[in-house]
């Protein structure tokens, strides 16, 4: 085993002023009356990085209004303008992106690792995607009218992507915005904020809200809303399904999962077990797609179980914003007691639970690498998202049963498959009932490719042409 | 025996089509619409229906596209043959061939419309990556009061691989339909017509836990549209709203009807030797 020197990224390069206010029609103001103040912190230390304030009905309802003026305007602007203003943007993030990716790991607790080469290249490419379609619309098959204000709520685990993902395509279809962050992670949409103002984007093209979950609530049921669009838990898209019944507003939902990822006995091993760690553990298994549920033939289950145990023994879990860490902080005290009474509630149930000898720092919210074997179907990890690094091992004999379990969710929304066999692979994926199948690779994200479940995964597609379709009439 | 009596014509029953057969309401129940008894169909009838078009999805979904087109195709020969049927239950001539030609329109979508929506997608990295549409599943859809109507959400439902438990308003239409249907190689369970009050069996339609899609497109009240959606979101159901204006139905249908219907699955291959 290696031993490696600690290798910090400087957070030198971000400049955080001590509070920040909302961000509406092209100015930072503090909430009104009925908003308040809360903290964000880095989770990895529990330090306190600024203060941000909560958005109120009145400062929601100043929001809807910004964006309502300036709809008019921003949808009559040629799209090769709008285009410009989008290419703008992500050249903008281009050249801030270390500073993105710090501010990102130190909110969010993610490895810099992976916030600077996953997060933010990503956030640059979707805009510079969507940018590209903002005057080829009418070749995309849904029409050229954009619907008008688009009301955004945003979850944590991947708080500036999540919002290339929402932004992006919205303002290339000519609406406009007002977008929620995550109470947890509000920091680097209002760094994009800044970004906007940078761009010289029009005032009130897009509005940057932060606040918890009252503010999301009033954002989505403004009745001057024409789109909802909603990336979180499953609960609350129910919510919102409900809420916006009869209204007429347009819905995408990105919701919950509890992807599968089937290991065949014909698999290339060592780059299966690459592709269970990188299902799970990547961002901490705050992922939405993770591959929570690990589905191993039979004939191959000991070698497996194996080489996996051998590989987690070398993650590297600790200070986010070291380059060498592998594993960050759980976002959130509230996340990490929801890891942790889910994973007693699978030890009481009768799975086994085992992680490698891992030191957690003393300050901030961390949970070590973990794997349940011997879960059934009807355990409640087996069935419910846990949203933390903890994965699920169960085993299948033939591939009818592999899909069978596999599709024994309510959620459908992304799969693994792991066979050297082409047509057995194909023949899996068709059979899944889920929005992304990976076969030999997993968590695999681009702005070309659509992305979205089946399900109570939610409906509605982002990225690619098909994400086009939610913001267009 | 009189010699010049006139002969005594054979009424038809009209009864439920679910799983291919032609069932009586469970409740025992009819109304009468024209003359006719008609069954009324209940909540009971509404899980029959619904079970039979989950058992039949599987199947469905799986033949090949080429396959579920020739089926579509044989239904528009099938409702050629018994156009006076549906003129006689007073459905006007032109839209008979409307509906005809409906079904020939859609038929050919089968082995096209993932051509259309899907594709594979350029992304950057040494992967080969592909969307494509899938059946979202079961389909409950209320339809809406006209054979052409009925037809327009029956038939995209149909061909892009999902079953669908339909609650029809025009009757004695949707019955003979349902024999056309029940006649045509389309297999038992794949569609599944009611009779009745729409009002008492779509509540259960838009709650029940093993329905994919609502397609409220034949809702004419708000209110009932409102709720309707609003228990959809129960189990995230896919909800087709009611149209904000009347539909012309002898328009053009665009893809929405069948998109609606179709979850869009993307497949990632890595490349490489």
């Amino acid at each position: 085993m290696f031993e490696y020197a600690p290798a910090p990224e400087s957070r030198a390069i971000v400049d955080l002023a001590p509070s920040y206010g909302l961000f509406i029609d092209g100015t930072f103001d503090p909430p009104s009356a009925g908003g308040g103040v809360f903290k964000t912190v880095n989770p990895a230390s529990e330090e306190v990085l600024a203060e941000v304030s909560a958005a109120g009905a009145a400062d929601v309802d100043r929001a809807v209004a910004a964006a309502r003026r300036a709809f008019g305007p921003w949808s009559a602007l040629p799209g090769a303008e709008r285009a410009k203003y989008l290419f703008r943007i992500a050249r903008i993030i281009q050249e801030r992106s270390r500073e993105l990716a710090v501010l990102e790991s130190l909110d969010n607790g993610k490895p810099i690792k992976e916030s600077r080469d996953v997060d933010l290249p990503l956030v640059a490419a979707h805009f510079f995607y969507y940018a590209g379609w903002a005057d080829k619309l009418a070749y995309a098959g849904f029409g050229t009218t954009p619907l008008g204000v688009a009301a955004q709520v945003i979850p944590w685990n991947f708080p500036l992507l999540m919002l290339a993902w929402k932004i992006a395509p919205a303002l290339a279809a000519g609406n406009t915005v007002v977008l929620k962050p995550a109470e947890t992670t509000p920091l680097s949409a209002l760094f994009f904020a800044d970004i906007c103002r940078q761009a010289q984007l029009p005032p009130g093209v897009v509005n940057i809200i932060t606040g918890a979950g009252d503010t999301g609530r009033h954002l989505v049921e403004h009745p001057d809303v024409d789109k909802v669009a909603f990336t979180g838990s499953t609960e609350v898209g129910r919510q919102i399904a409900g809420s916006v019944a009869g209204t007429g507003k347009r819905v995408t939902l990105e919701l919950g999962g509890k992807a599968a990822n089937i290991v065949f006995e014909d698999a290339a091993i060592d780059q299966a077990v690459e592709g269970i760690v990188n299902g799970i553990f990547f961002n901490q298994g705050h992922v939405c797609c993770a591959g929570s549920r690990l589905l191993v033939q039979e004939s191959v289950y000991d070698v497996v179980l194996d080489a996996l145990k051998r590989r987690m023994a070398t993650l590297r879990v600790g200070d986010p914003l070291d380059k060498n860490t592998d594993i960050g902080a759980i976002n959130s005290a509230a996340q990490l007691s929801r890891i942790r009474a889910l994973s007693d509630i699978g030890t009481a149930e009768g799975a086994e639970r085992w992680s490698p000898p891992c030191d957690l720092p003393a300050e901030g919210f961390w949970f070590a690498p973990t794997i349940f074997t011997g879960v059934t179907q009807a355990h409640r990890i087996a069935r419910e998202e846990i949203f933390g690094p903890v994965l699920s091992v169960l085993t299948f004999r033939t591939p009818d049963e592999a899909i069978e379990k596999a599709n024994n969710t309510p959620y459908g929304l992304s799969a693994g498959i792991w066979s050297e066999k082409g047509s057995l692979i194909l023949a899996v994926a068709d059979r899944l009932r889920a929005g992304v199948v990976w076969a030999n690779t997993f968590n695999k994200f681009d702005p070309a490719s659509p992305f979205g479940g089946y399900k109570e995964s939610g409906y509605g597609r982002e990225g690619g042409r098909h994400g086009l379709e939610a913001y267009l009439a | 025996m009189p010699e010049s009596s006139a002969r005594l014509s054979v009424r038809k029953t009209y009864k439920l089509y679910i799983g291919g057969a032609f069932p009586r309401s469970e409740s025992g129940r009819t109304y009468l619409v024209d003359g006719d008894n008609v069954a009324l169909a209940s909540r009971k009838d509404l899980r029959d229906a619904v079970t039979a078009a989950r058992k039949a999805q599987p199947k469905w979904a799986g033949a090949t596209a080429y396959n579920r087109g020739q089926v579509l195709y044989r239904v528009a020969e099938m409702v050629e043959g018994r156009r006076a049927e549906f003129v006689a239950l007073g459905v006007p001539t032109a839209e008979v061939d409307a509906a005809i030609d409906r079904w020939v329109w859609y038929a050919g979508w089968s082995d096209k419309i993932a051509q259309v929506y899907g594709g594979a997608n350029p992304v950057a990295g040494p992967y080969f990556n592909i969307s494509a549409p899938e059946p979202t599943g079961v389909v409950g859809a209320v339809a809406p009061a006209s054979f052409l109507g009925l037809v327009s959400v029956i038939a995209p439902a149909m061909v892009t691989g999902n079953t669908v438990v339909v609650l029809a308003a025009v009757p004695q239409v949707a019955v003979t339909l349902a024999e056309v249907l029940a006649t045509s190689d389309v297999p038992g369970g794949v569609v599944n017509i009611l009779t009745g009050r729409a009002a008492e069996t779509a509540p259960w339609l838009a709650s029940h836990d093993d329905v994919n899609a609502l397609d409220l497109t034949g809702v004419d009240d708000p209110e009932l549209a409102t709720a309707l959606e609003r228990s959809a979101a129960g189990t995230l159901k896919r909800v087709l709203r009611p149209p904000a204006e009347p539909v012309d139905f002898a328009a053009d249908p665009g893809l929405h009807p069948m998109t609606a219907l179709l979850e869009t699955k993307t497949v990632w291959h890595p490349k490489g030797y």
